[in-house]
C-alpha cells in the first residue's frame, strides 16, 4: 500500500469518527490503527494481545488460522485491543470498503469497551503489561529452562477460565507468596506512641503460634488459579509469580467471553448505521452490503453472535421507540426512547442479563432459535422450541463462560494439605477423559493429592489423582 | 487518532511459536511410533510423501462438559419443528463441528501432516543390519565428508568460536600476562576444515518371504505387509547397495516382483518349506555367502501343513548356515493374545527344534503396535560389531 492509500485511510477514520461520535453519540477511546501483513493479523489474533508470551499453543492457533487464511477458507478482517488508546489492526490486503466497514465496526467494538460496566476494571494499559509478563517469562525460560517454564504453563492454562470474575471485589491479586515467611503482626493502635516497646512486644502475638502449618484458608474458593497461587504447599515463588500474570490476564479477558454476543451485535449495529451515513459510490455500497451480509447471517445449527446481538439490539430499538398499548400503560414507555435503551444496555447488560431481559417470545419465533441434543447416542436432535426453554438453555450454557463450574471446597482434605474440588453439578457430566487430565495438572500445580467430586449417572463421583494413578469411587 | 504503516518484516513471533508446537508434534510422533508404523494412511498412501496421522496427546485438556451429553442451542431456517435430526453424530459437517458458543470442544485429536522421510529418519535411527560382515567382492565406496582438522584461514562460516575464543585467551595471557578476553585479531581465528573420506560397504542382500495362503487374512496381510514396507524403506535408506529378492508363497513358492509382492492377494494351503527351498536355490544361484551378506525373513500365520514341519525345519537351519541372521515373524488373529496362539503353530517349533538359535530372531505379532518392536527385534542394536 502507497502512502496516498494511508492518507485515504486517515481522512476516512475522520470521517467516520465524526459520524459516529457526533451523529450516533458513541464514546470510543481514540485509536490507533495500523495496517499490517497478513501474518502479523494472525499473529495479533491468535495471541489475543500483541506481544505476549510464549507458548506452544499460541503458536498452534497462530498455524491453524495461517493456514485458513492461506487456503481460502477464512479471513480476519480485524483485530481490536481494548486499551486507552485502543489498538486496531488493519489487514493489508482489505479493500477500501472493506476498511471503512472495519473502522466503523471498530469503533463500535471500543465505545463498548469503554462504557460497558464489566469492562471498567479492565486495565486499560494491558498491552504493556503483557510485553512485562513476557520479559518475565523469558527470564524465567532462560534461568529454570524452557521446557520446565513451558510445562508449568501447560498445567496453569489447563485451568485458567477458572477464575474469579467478580475478584477485585474481593481482594487484590498478590504478586508472590511472601505471607508465609511473614510474621504474625500486632495490629497497629492509636495509643501505640503512648506504650513503651517491652509494653508493646507483650501484647504482640506469640510467635510460637505461627500460622505456617496450620494455613486459615478461606473455601469455598472459585478462583481455583487464586487459591493454588496463594496456598500450594509446593510452589516457587517464580511460579507462583506465573500464576498472578497468568491470573491478570485472565482478568482483562473475562468481560469479552462475557459480552461476546452483545459486543459483536453493537458493533454490527453502528458498523452497518455509520457505513449508510457515508456517500459511498455505488459499486462500494454494494461490497459492503454483501459483506454485512456475510457477517450478521444465521449459521444453521448454530449461534452467530453478531446475528444474534444484531437482531436484538434493533429489536430493542424497536420495541422503545414504538411500544405496544400494554408496554406504554404497564412499564410507562413512552415511545422514542429506542436510543436511549440500546445505550443503557450496552452499558449495564452482559450476555446473560442481555438475553434473560430482552431474547423475548417473537425474537425467538423469528431467529427460528431451538434447543438440540444428541438422541440414542446417533441423532442431534431438536428436542425444544417452547421460547422460555430455549432463553434458558442459551443463558444457562453461557454461566461460568460455558466451563463447569469447579471450586475448592477443601484445601487442607484430610489433615493433609490435600485439595478437594467440587463440581457444583447442574445436569451434565464432564468429559471424563479430561477431567482426568487436568486432574493431573492441578496435581502438578498443588503437588499433593488432588480429588474432584462430580456426577456421573446420577450418582456423586469422587475422582482422586495421587500423582501416579487416578482412582474413582 | 492515526493510521500506521510499520515495518513488520523481522516480526516472527508467532512463527517461533508455530515452531515449537512443531517440535510438540516431533516429541508426540517420537511416543507414538508404535502406532504411527503400522497406520494405514502410511502403509496405503501410494507413495505420497505427506501423510496424516493423529496425534493423540497435544489436546489442550481443561474441565469442560461431555458434550454428547449437553444440549445446544441453534438457529434454523424458520420452520424448525421438535424432532427434527440436524445432524448425525461424528458426520463431518453436522453440528458438532463448527463454531458457535464457545463451548465445542475443540479437534478430537490433532492431525499432524508428517513427511514419511521425517518418520522413517526416527524409525530408522537405532536400526542397522546385524553381524554385518566385510565380504569379498562388490564393496563399492561411498563418500562422506567429516570435520576434521582446524586452520587459520577458512570460510567464516566455520569459524570454530570456541578455539578462537581459547586463541585469543591465549593472545592476552602473552601480552598482557593476564588470561583474559580482548579484542579479537585476526590471528586468534580459527576455521574448521573438511575431508572427504571414503567409507566401504559390504554387500547385502535380503530374501524378503511372505505367505499369502489363505489363512493369511486381511489384518494378518497387512502386518506382514507394514512391516516390509518399512524393512524396504530402512534397507533402501541405510545401504546404498542392498538387494531385496521377493518371494511370495503358498503351497508353491515364486519369485515376484516388489510390486507384486505388495499389492497381490492368494489362496490356498500353506508349505513353508517351497519358500525357503527357493531361497537356498537364489543364495546358490545369485548371491555366493562368500560375497554376500544373507538375511532372509520370513512372516506368516504359522498355520503349515502338518507334514512339512520337519522339512520346514531342516531348510530353516540350512538357511541360517549360510546367512547372517534369519527373521521369522508369526502373524496371530487381530488382538488375540500370546496365550492363545495356536499349538501346532511354526515359531514355537522353531524355537524348540532349530540347532542354531543365535542368528535365529522370532517375533509374535498379534496387533498392529506390535509391528515396531518387531522392526527393533529384527534390526536392532546388538552386543556384536556389525
Amino acid at each position: 500500500m502507497v502512502d496516498k492509500e494511508v492518507q485515504e485511510l486517515e481522512k476516512a477514520v475522520e470521517e467516520i469518527w465524526e459520524v459516529a461520535t457526533t451523529r450516533f453519540g458513541l464514546d470510543p477511546f481514540p485509536v490507533r490503527f495500523e495496517i499490517v501483513p497478513a501474518s502479523v493479523m494472525y499473529e495479533v489474533g491468535s495471541y489475543a494481545l500483541p506481544g505476549r508470551y510464549s507458548h506452544w499453543t499460541f503458536g498452534k492457533a497462530y498455524h491453524r488460522m495461517k493456514m485458513m487464511y492461506d487456503f481460502g477458507l477464512s479471513k480476519i478482517y480485524e483485530v481490536v485491543i481494548n486499551s486507552n488508546p485502543s489498538y486496531a489492526f488493519l489487514l493489508e490486503t482489505n479493500s477500501p470498503t472493506q476498511n471503512k466497514m472495519v473502522i466503523a465496526h471498530v469503533l463500535g467494538h471500543i465505545d463498548f469497551f469503554k462504557n460497558n460496566v464489566y469492562f471498567s476494571k479492565t486495565n486499560r494499559r494491558m498491552v504493556d503489561e503483557a510485553a512485562l509478563h513476557a520479559r518475565r517469562m523469558s527470564d524465567y525460560e532462560f534461568k529454570y529452562g524452557r521446557k520446565v517454564v513451558e510445562e508449568f504453563l501447560d498445567a496453569v492454562l489447563s485451568i485458567e477460565e477458572h477464575i474469579d470474575p467478580n475478584f477485585f471485589i474481593k481482594k487484590p491479586v498478590e504478586r508472590k507468596d511472601d505471607e508465609a515467611d511473614k510474621k504474625p503482626q500486632r495490629r497497629e493502635g492509636p495509643y501505640d506512641d503512648l506504650l513503651s516497646k517491652a509494653e508493646i512486644e507483650k501484647t504482640s502475638p506469640d510467635e510460637s503460634l505461627d500460622r505456617r502449618h496450620k494455613p486459615s484458608i478461606e473455601v469455598p474458593e472459585k478462583d481455583l488459579i487464586y487459591f493454588i497461587m496463594k496456598h500450594s504447599p509446593s510452589l516457587e515463588p517464580w511460579q507462583r509469580d506465573v500464576m498472578a500474570m497468568l491470573h491478570e490476564e485472565m482478568e482483562y479477558f473475562i468481560p469479552q467471553l462475557q459480552t461476546k454476543i452483545m459486543n459483536e451485535g453493537w458493533a454490527s449495529i453502528w458498523h452497518s448505521r455509520i457505513m449508510r451515513e457515508l456517500d459511498l459510490p455505488t459499486d462500494e455500497h454494494l461490497e459492503f452490503a454483501e459483506l454485512h451480509a456475510g457477517v450478521v447471517s444465521p449459521h444453521k445449527g448454530q449461534l452467530n453472535p453478531y446475528y444474534l446481538g444484531y437482531k436484538i439490539f434493533e429489536d430493542i430499538e424497536k420495541r422503545w421507540d414504538n411500544p405496544t398499548d400494554e408496554e406504554r400503560e404497564k412499564f410507562g414507555r413512552r415511545g422514542g426512547e429506542g436510543r436511549d435503551k440500546m445505550f443503557e444496555v450496552r452499558e449495564l447488560d452482559n450476555d446473560i442479563s442481555f438475553l434473560r431481559n430482552y431474547l423475548t417470545e417473537e425474537m425467538c419465533e423469528e431467529l427460528d432459535l431451538f434447543v438440540y441434543e444428541l438422541v440414542d447416542d446417533e441423532d442431534w436432535t431438536v428436542t425444544e422450541k417452547r421460547w422460555e426453554r430455549v432463553r434458558d438453555q442459551i443463558t444457562a450454557n453461557k454461566t461460568n463462560f460455558g466451563f463447569p463450574y469447579i471450586e475448592v471446597v477443601d484445601g487442607d482434605y484430610d489433615g493433609n494439605r490435600e485439595l478437594y474440588l467440587m463440581h457444583r453439578f447442574e445436569g451434565v457430566e464432564l468429559d471424563m477423559k479430561y477431567a482426568r487430565k487436568t486432574l493431573e495438572y492441578v496435581h502438578k500445580l498443588w503437588g499433593r493429592d488432588v480429588h474432584l467430586e462430580t456426577q456421573v449417572d446420577e450418582e456423586p463421583l469422587i475422582m482422586n489423582y495421587d500423582g501416579n494413578e487416578h482412582d474413582e469411587e | 487518532m492515526s493510521v500506521q504503516r510499520n515495518d513488520w518484516s523481522l516480526q516472527r513471533k508467532g512463527q517461533i511459536d508455530q515452531d515449537r508446537h512443531k517440535e510438540r508434534v516431533r516429541d508426540a510422533i517420537k511416543k507414538n511410533l508404535g502406532s504411527i508404523v503400522s497406520n494405514e494412511s502410511i502403509i496405503l498412501s501410494d507413495g505420497k510423501r505427506v501423510v496424516k496421522v493423529p496425534i493423540r496427546s497435544l489436546d489442550e485438556y481443561k474441565f469442560r462438559f461431555d458434550y454428547r451429553k449437553k444440549k445446544h442451542v441453534g438457529t434454523g431456517d424458520g420452520d424448525t419443528k421438535v424432532g427434527d435430526v440436524i445432524g448425525h453424530e461424528g458426520q463431518p459437517g453436522g453440528p458438532a463441528q463448527g463454531p458457535g458458543g464457545g463451548d465445542q470442544p475443540g479437534q478430537e485429536y490433532f492431525e499432524a501432516e508428517v513427511d514419511i522421510d521425517d518418520i522413517a529418519k526416527l524409525i530408522f535411527e537405532d536400526l542397522h543390519l546385524p553381524y554385518l560382515e566385510e565380504k569379498a567382492k562388490h564393496a563399492v565406496p561411498s563418500k562422506t565428508t567429516k570435520f576434521t582438522e582446524i586452520r587459520r584461514s577458512g570460510i567464516l562460516s566455520n569459524l570454530d568460536k570456541r578455539r578462537s575464543l581459547i586463541e585469543n585467551i591465549k593472545r592476552q595471557a602473552r601480552e598482557t600476562g593476564e588470561a583474559h578476553i580482548g579484542p579479537f585479531k585476526k590471528e586468534d581465528l580459527r576455521y574448521k576444515t573438511w575431508e572427504e573420506q571414503m567409507t566401504y560397504e559390504s554387500n547385502a542382500v535380503v530374501i524378503a518371504m511372505m505367505d499369502v495362503s489363505g489363512s493369511m487374512g486381511e489384518f494378518k496381510k497387512y502386518i506382514a505387509r507394514s512391516f516390509y514396507f518399512w524393512m524396504v524403506r530402512f534397507l533402501k535408506t541405510k545401504y546404498d547397495n542392498v538387494q531385496i529378492v521377493f518371494i511370495s508363497h503358498h503351497t508353491e513358492a515364486k519369485e515376484v516382483t516388489e510390486e507384486q509382492f505388495f499389492t497381490q492377494g492368494e489362496s490356498g494351503g500353506t508349505v513353508v518349506s517351497s519358500a525357503y527351498r527357493l531361497a537356498l536355490d537364489t543364495i546358490g544361484s545369485r548371491f555366493p555367502a562368500r560375497d554376500w551378506n544373507i538375511y532372509p525373513f520370513h512372516f506368516s500365520d504359522g498355520d503349515n501343513y502338518y507334514s512339512d514341519n520337519d522339512e520346514a525345519v531342516k531348510l530353516a537351519d540350512e538357511l541360517i548356515g549360510t546367512c547372517n541372521l534369519f527373521g521369522y515373524g508369526e502373524i496371530g488373529e487381530e488382538g488375540a493374545s500370546s496365550y492363545r496362539r495356536s499349538s501346532g503353530a511354526l515359531l514355537s517349533i522353531f524355537k524348540d527344534r532349530l540347532k542354531s538359535q543365535d542368528r535365529f530372531v522370532g517375533v509374535r505379532i498379534d496387533d498392529k503396535e506390535d509391528v515396531y518392536p518387531a522392526l527393533k527385534e529384527f534390526f536392532g542394536k546388538r552386543g556384536e560389531a556389525a
